[in-house]
């Protein structure tokens, strides 16, 4: 396997992008990307497409051809990846997968979604369209699947409801500094706690936005990443793993047992341990599942990450920066992009490239989770040479 | 016994899943088959959703319940009769000819049933 370098990566803002389509939200990131490679559209080998529902928002299918005519890439590879909301995560996988084999020499990755033309209860059905038919007629959702968790989370390691919303308030306030992200809006414990129920005991400042948006990456082997523009990172560690599709038959619904085990073995690859990270980009669709991954990835152990929120040990200036982006939760959720933007603030950080987030990194981990935990791709990056 | 059944699998090592699935763990196939409605189980862990998808009623109370049959564990997930419960709870299932309207979401109303079980407190 050759060794995979990172040397281009870029994301329009997120938020509602009116007038804009999937089409045109994955050429505006897919160009920027290209740019930042300093490459153009016909020199790649291999094109991907991180995206969930194309079809189920907009009626668009085949975006990835159609991508590959807008940027002049003809006649690259291209292919869709879709693994609900891990598409980016696993769109990485692909991408290195690409380049490591040694079938492409240089592959972009562009995830992207268009949803905030449709109605919250719409947008929610068509994400709860991955769940079993089961789950589906009692009209469970991914925001339900998170009040189930929080609930038994909260009362299983006894963690006060105010640690749950300290995530929130972190994850705004790092979301002020970035200029891509949804909201730009600092929020304080009392505005989290007292906001609507959305899935008892969570709240509406527990959950991320409905988003639009796209974020690309450029893959090519490390040995020539020196002859594109700007400094590049290496892919040290990806692996994915999947759990139950039916979420009721894990043993304890507060293990996501994909991200321990996709976490693993990226971990393995690399070489590292969470020890070794610097900074972590996590699926915070939900505030609960920022514990459930930082337990997971073992930067805290089993029920005790609340106590790292509580203290602010993930805070910016923390012992562990996580969500340094603003999350999902203030940077936006656009399904399809949100693992390739993970990574693309991963990136920015370890070639100094994150502005006022800026935090001192030599590694750093990306998890992107799918549906409520059924699937998960961890990506372990480093600074390159 | 009642006219509708809630039908969990059990596998050849023993174990039992709801929903069922043609292979079990370990590779295990599907030997025979438990009614679960006439079993009462344990709430795991309860939500009342009030933000609710196309087709279904708000609030919307779900639980993650567990049975034990025959010293077997199984879990299920579904509605609740109430948002009136703890964890720990016993309750019961509940028939219901139909838990969501089949017109009014993404699904194809003919891919899936929409009738199931309920959870009531004992």
């Amino acid at each position: 396997m050759r060794e995979v370098a990172v040397v281009g990566a870029s994301m329009t803002p997120f938020g509602r992008r009116e007038g804009e389509w999937i089409r045109s939200l994955l050429a505006e990131a897919g160009a920027a990307c290209l740019d930042d490679a300093g490459v153009g559209g016909h020199e790649l080998e291999h094109l991907y497409v991180s995206n969930m529902a194309s079809g189920e928002f907009e009626g668009q299918t085949g975006v990835m051809n159609a991508l590959a005519q807008d940027l002049g890439a003809l006649p690259a590879y291209t292919q869709r990846v879709d693994q609900t909301s891990a598409s980016g995560g696993a769109g990485i996988y692909a991408a290195w997968q690409s380049v490591a084999s040694g079938a492409s020499d240089l592959t972009m990755l562009v995830g992207g979604e268009k949803m905030t033309h449709r109605s919250t209860g719409e947008a929610t059905d068509v994400i709860a369209s991955l769940t079993h038919p089961e789950e589906y007629k009692h009209g469970v959702t991914l925001p339900s699947f998170a009040g189930l968790t929080a609930r038994l989370y909260l009362e299983q390691y006894d963690a006060p409801r105010e640690s749950l919303a300290r995530v929130a308030v972190k994850n705004h306030r790092n979301g002020v500094d970035n200029p891509n992200a949804q909201f730009r809006k600092e929020i304080d414990v009392e505005t989290a706690l007292e906001s609507p129920v959305v899935a008892d005991p969570l709240r509406l400042y527990d959950f991320c936005p409905i988003t639009d948006g796209s974020a690309a990456l450029m893959f090519c082997p490390v040995e020539v990443a020196d002859s594109y523009d700007g400094a590049y990172t290496t892919v040290a560690g990806v692996a994915g793993a999947t759990d139950t599709h039916v979420v009721h038959d894990r043993a304890d619904p507060t293990t996501m047992g994909a991200v321990v085990d996709s976490g693993a073995a990226a971990y393995e690859m690399a070489g590292y341990g969470p020890e070794d990270v610097d900074v972590a980009e996590l699926h915070d669709m939900f505030t609960i599942l920022e514990f459930l991954q930082c337990e997971g990835l073992g930067f805290h152990d089993e029920g005790r990450a609340w106590e790292a929120a509580m203290e602010g040990r993930t805070a910016r200036d923390g012992e562990l920066p996580v969500n340094t982006s603003g999350g999902l939760k203030s940077k936006g959720h656009p399904l399809g992009a949100s693992g390739v933007a993970q990574a693309v603030e991963v990136h920015e950080q370890l070639t100094g490239g994150a502005g006022p987030r800026q935090v001192e990194s030599e590694v750093g981990l990306c998890c992107n989770v799918g549906g409520f935990g059924n699937c998960v791709v961890t990506t372990l990056m480093e600074a390159g040479a | 016994m009642t006219d509708h059944a809630m039908e969990a699998v059990r596998y050849a090592d023993g174990s039992l899943s709801f929903p069922g699935h043609p292979i079990g763990p370990d590779g295990s196939e599907p030997v025979g088959t438990v009614d679960l409605s006439e079993h009462t189980a344990t709430v795991v862990t309860w939500t009342t959703a009030t933000a609710t998808p196309p087709g279904v009623e708000a609030p919307n109370h779900l639980a993650i319940v567990q049975f034990e049959v025959d010293g077997e564990p199984v879990r299920a997930i579904g509605q609740l009769t109430t948002g009136d419960v703890t964890i720990g709870d016993e309750v019961r299932p509940v028939y219901a000819e139909q838990l969501r309207d089949p017109e009014a979401g993404i699904r194809e109303p003919a891919s899936q049933s929409w009738d199931g079980f309920r959870f009531e407190p004992v």
